[in-house]
This record gives structure tokens, C-alpha cells and sequence, in this order.
């Protein structure tokens, strides 16, 4: 999961058809036909390579890790994956939070491998970070300092069930809208990472849908409970496509690298549209009065989340921020003993297998 | 114990609470990799216990699904041994645990395979291919820790003398179950023997033999796992989830 509230895009927007699914597959299909095609040879000795790599991004093709690129293009892109990474490793702590509690073995099971979802995630990320030439240990050091976010939804609390539902739903909903256009970021690894993890998302969002369906067509307890926490995730999912876009930054030279396709609205737009009317299936309340159909812009129109909450989160000030990163810094400070332990013994195996061979 | 329903309760809460216990971990494992490993064997663990819950619900024959003997029932009527039911400490413990307790599940899941009962064979059959992994996770982590530095030698030495008594409890003879429990003891020997040497461990002598899980007299830590694992559902009387 990972939402778009710590940097900025721009840009235009389209609909392709078949829903979120099908762009996925319909970036895959990009992805193996631009393959298929191969890129032309390599720079000649004498050309320019800025120029070289600016007629790749603008053919569609990928950027390798082979490749020259621009200095800042690496460094945009190590951030974001970074950031991405560390959202999917700190977003397990609050749908975690209910595992030991599930109210059946079957939602137990379901959660439990959807948390694991993400650790898998998360790992996948940092590998795919690691090949921009900066190490997993590095990363997650800079996480650990603060020095590199994850996103602020996470630093809210869940505080029942069907938290877990709407997190599944609304978050990974909105974070799916998010990284569905990074499945034809022009970065190559990221492209293909991404795709492998909306595919996973979807299924996630497609659990959380059928917790809240549960709940709300349950007993009275249990429809209040799903729609107390659709109440109080609502805005803060919106907020994860992060400032609206005059107040974005640098995002226009990410809209030209194509590493990002579409803005921090279009993209809002996008996911209200698409809620509206899987909450009216659900039979749960959108928690927005002015929430109405706009014939002229065939949109809905929708109240703003709250931008200087979602500002206060970002610096550090939501709910949970503290409890989050002391829970992660426990982990990694508590395992170091262990760490220390794996590669002391594989050294002495090294070691052995050594004098063995000589 | 008698008869295969006090049998295959017993083994069906040796492992939710071990799957409890080990989802505990999940966001705390020491590194990524062994945070995914953890779930994955917690997710085996609760597999199993989903399986041999609902047959034993049917053995009983009184209309209890898996979920109203998870949910439904107070400790005294949990059936696990002590061992699963242990706070997990710090990783040593948890993979002492874990090894001594595959060690055991893995040559009785495979002896169950070759059961009469084909419900439970079906079981024996599947849990053991899990139990295997779980056996080579666990060995291949007491062997780290015990031959790793100092401090985890030291950590893994206390984890393995604190663990093991509560071992022999899990081999109590059975003789009227559709595996006798006892006969399973050489094959685990066998196991923990060249492990524990290999880690540079030393295996207990003690004549402390803790027991009373089979019987329903727990430990004082099962009544809390229960009641953080039940509170949900036992708040909401009757509803589907």
C-alpha cells in the first residue's frame, strides 16, 4: 500500500477500459510489446547521452539499470521506491494490530498472509531500489533516522474490526489508483514491480470490500462498526493522493521523466468516482454531505480532505507516528543480537567450506 | 485421552496456539525475510488447526464448527500441550519452540498418514510436508544461534534448557489413539540429538517434566492468549463475520 502525500505530480488524465485490472494488464501487454520491440542499439561513442535517454523515455521504452540516466532521475526515483517500501514494511503494524483478534479462523488466515502480502512487498521494492545502486541496509537506516517518509495513512490507529475492512477497501483502493499508472513508469524495474503488486493490491482491496459487505449486512453492532470506520478513513484516504495540485512541487520534471502519469486531483477524482458507487452496494454512508453527481464534469463533486491535518501527519504530528517508528525501531534494535548471530555462522561456514577446499 | 475426538483436539489446538503464538511475531521478526518466514508457518500451523478442528467438531457430532470450538470454549477445555502455549520470549525461545515442536509434529503427521482413519491420514498427509519445512527453518536457526557469537550461544542455551522439559509432555502414551504419541519419541531424538551437537548445545538433563495441557490444566498464560484471541467474537454472540 502506499499513497502519493509526500511528493507531487501533474499532469493530464485518461480512462482506459476494463478498470484498474485491466490497465494493469494493459501496462503488462505495453511492457512486453516494448520489449518485443527492443530498444534501438546503444548511445554511439560520440552521442549525447541526456539526448540518448530522453529519445527512450519519449519512445515508451524502459530505462534499465544498466542505463545512464540524469543524476536526478536516479535520486527521484531511489526516493520514491524507497518511500513506497518503507509504507508497505510500516503499513503492516496497523492491519497487524488485529491479527491475534480476527473474529474466525478464516479471517485470521486471510489476514495473516495479506500482512505477509506486504512484507513480500516491501522486500520486493528494496530489491528493486537496490539495482539504482543504494543498499537495503542503507534504506532502512534512513527510515530509522526519519530521514526518508512512508505514507501518512498509517499513522492512523485502527481501533476495530472493520478498520481492517476499510483499509482494505478505501486504502489499498487509493493506493491502487496511485500505482496503477506506475506499472508504465519508465524505469523498467519499478514498472515491472509495480505490476506484479497491484495485482496482489487488488486482491486485498477486493478482501477489505467483502469484510465491510459482511459487516454491513450483519447485525445492527456490526453495520455500525463498518460505518464508524469508513467515517473515520474516508478523508484520510483521500488525503493520500496528497496536496492538490497548485500546491504541487518538482513534479513536473517526474511528469517528463514519465515516471508519474497523472496528478494528485485527477487521480482523487478518479478514486471518489470509482467509491461512490461500490458504497451505495455496500449499503455504507459516504461521510460527505456535498457529495453529488456533476453532469457537466461527469465527476463527482466531493469535499477536500483536510490538507493541514494531512500536513500535520507528514511532519510527524498524526495519531500513531511515534508508536509507529518506536514499534519498527523495537524490531530492528530487538533482532540485532540475531543478525549478528546469522552472520557470524555464515561466516565460520565460509570459513570451513574454505579450509575444506584448500 | 480416548478416542480419535480428544486425539484430534489435542492436535488441533497444538496448533492454533502455536499459530497464535507465532503471528505474534509478525512486524517484529528480526529481519524481513524471517518476518514473511514466521507468517508462513503460522498460516501452516492455523491450516491444520482449521482442518483437524472441523473434523474433530464432527467426530463430537454436537453441531461445533471450527469456529465455536476456537472461540467458544474456555481454557480448560483446550487440549494443547504446554509447550505451544509459552509466551514467546525473545527468537531463541521462539525457535526452540518451533524446532522441538516440528521434531514432534513431523514423524507423528507422517506416522498419521498411514493412520486407518482417512480423514486424519488425508491430514497427516499434508501437515507433514509442512512440518518438514518447519523442522528445517527451526534446526537451521538453532544452529545459527547456538554457533553464532556469544551472546546467542548463550541466549539459545537458556532458550533450549528453559523449552525443553516442556517436551516430554507432547510423547505422553496413548495407546488407543490412532497414533500413540509415545512411539513417536526415537524419530524426535534422533532429530533434536545431532542438532542441538551441531549447534555446540548442550540437551537438558533435567527430570522436570511440566504436563496437565492434555488434561485441560494449562499454564496461567493460556487464559490471556484466549481471551485477546475470543474477545471478538465472543462480543458479538451469533454474528458471521
Amino acid at each position: 500500500m502506499y499513497g502519493n502525500d509526500f511528493s507531487a505530480p501533474d499532469g493530464a488524465t485518461d480512462e482506459a477500459p476494463g478498470g484498474l485490472l485491466g490497465e494493469v494488464e494493459a501496462a503488462e501487454a505495453e511492457l512486453r510489446a516494448a520489449a518485443a520491440r527492443g530498444r534501438r542499439g546503444g548511445p554511439a561513442p560520440d552521442e549525447d547521452l541526456a539526448a540518448y535517454f530522453a529519445e527512450v523515455v519519449d519512445a515508451e521504452q524502459k530505462i534499465e539499470p544498466r542505463d545512464w540516466m540524469p543524476d536526478a532521475y536516479r535520486r527521484t526515483l531511489i526516493r520514491q521506491i524507497a518511500q513506497h517500501a518503507h509504507s508497505e514494511i510500516i503499513g503492516m503494524q496497523p492491519e497487524g494490530n488485529w491479527i491475534s483478534r480476527a473474529p474466525s479462523l478464516k479471517r485470521k488466515a486471510i489476514l495473516l498472509a495479506k500482512v505477509q502480502d506486504e512484507a513480500g512487498h516491501g522486500l520486493y521494492l528494496y530489491a528493486a531500489a537496490e539495482t539504482l545502486g543504494i543498499s537495503r541496509d542503507e534504506l532502512v537506516q534512513l527510515l530509522l533516522d526519519g530521514r526518508q517518509k512512508y505514507s501518512s495513512i498509517f499513522n492512523y490507529p485502527t481501533l476495530s474490526w472493520a478498520d481492517v475492512g476499510a483499509i482494505g477497501w478505501l486504502v489499498d483502493g487509493a493506493a491502487i489508483v496511485n500505482q496503477v499508472p506506475l506499472c508504465r513508469c519508465s524505469y523498467g524495474p519499478y514498472a515491472r514491480a509495480m505490476i506484479r503488486v497491484c495485482k496482489e493490491e487488488s486482491f486485498h482491496q477486493r478482501q477489505g470490500y467483502e469484510i465491510l459487505h459482511t459487516l454491513a449486512h450483519g447485525t445492527p453492532a456490526q453495520q455500525a462498526m463498518a460505518q464508524d470506520a469508513v467515517d473515520r478513513w474516508w478523508y484520510p484516504s483521500l488525503a493520500m493522493f496528497g496536496p492538490p495540485d497548485g500546491d504541487s512541487t518538482h513534479s513536473a520534471q517526474s511528469m517528463a521523466w514519465k515516471i508519474k502519469r497523472f496528478s494528485n486531483d485527477d487521480l482523487r477524482q478518479r478514486f471518489v468516482d470509482m467509491c461512490v458507487q461500490q458504497a451505495e452496494i455496500l449499503g455504507l454512508r459516504i461521510p460527505d454531505a456535498d457529495l453529488r453527481w456533476n453532469d457537466e464534469r461527469q465527476a463527482y463533486d466531493y469535499t477536500q480532505p483536510d490538507y493541514d491535518e494531512l500536513m500535520q501527519v507528514i511532519s510527524g504530528n498524526g495519531p500513531c507516528n511515534r508508536e509507529r517508528m518506536a514499534h519498527r525501531r523495537a524490531a530492528h534494535a530487538d533482532g540485532t543480537w540475531v543478525r549478528e548471530a546469522a552472520a557470524a555462522y555464515a561466516a565460520k561456514r565460509a570459513g570451513q567450506k574454505e579450509t575444506v577446499a584448500a | 485421552m480416548n478416542g480419535p475426538f480428544d486425539f484430534t483436539l489435542a492436535l488441533a489446538d497444538d496448533a492454533l496456539i502455536a499459530a497464535q503464538r507465532l503471528a505474534e511475531w509478525t512486524t517484529r521478526a528480526p529481519e524481513m525475510e524471517e518476518d514473511i518466514a514466521l507468517a508462513n508457518i503460522a498460516l501452516d500451523q492455523l491450516g491444520a488447526a482449521r482442518l483437524l478442528l472441523s473434523y474433530a467438531g464432527e467426530l463430537e457430532g454436537a453441531g461445533r464448527d471450527e469456529d465455536a470450538l476456537a472461540y467458544l470454549r474456555d481454557d480448560r477445555e483446550f487440549r494443547n500441550a504446554l509447550v505451544v502455549e509459552l509466551p514467546n520470549d525473545d527468537f531463541a525461545a521462539t525457535m526452540a519452540k518451533l524446532f522441538f515442536l516440528a521434531a514432534y509434529q513431523l514423524p507423528l503427521y507422517t506416522a498419521l498418514a498411514g493412520c486407518a482413519d482417512e480423514r486424519l491420514a488425508a491430514i497427516g498427509a499434508k501437515a507433514r510436508k509442512e512440518s518438514a519445512y518447519h523442522l528445517d527453518h527451526g534446526a537451521l536457526w538453532v544452529k545459527r544461534l547456538g554457533d553464532g557469537t556469544e551472546e546467542s550461544h548463550r541466549r539459545m542455551q537458556a532458550a533450549v534448557d528453559q523449552v525443553w522439559p516442556y517436551t516430554h509432555e507432547l510423547f505422553a502414551a496413548d495407546p488407543a489413539a490412532p497414533v500413540d504419541p509415545a512411539t513417536v519419541r526415537p524419530a524426535f531424538d534422533e532429530v533434536v540429538g545431532p542438532v542441538l551437537a551441531e549447534a555446540t548445545l548442550t540437551q537438558p538433563d533435567s527430570a522436570w517434566a511440566p504436563a496437565g495441557g492434555r488434561a485441560g490444566v494449562h499454564t496461567e498464560h493460556l487464559a490471556y492468549l484466549l481471551a485477546e484471541m475470543q474477545v471478538l467474537h465472543r462480543a458479538h454472540p451469533g454474528a458471521k463475520w
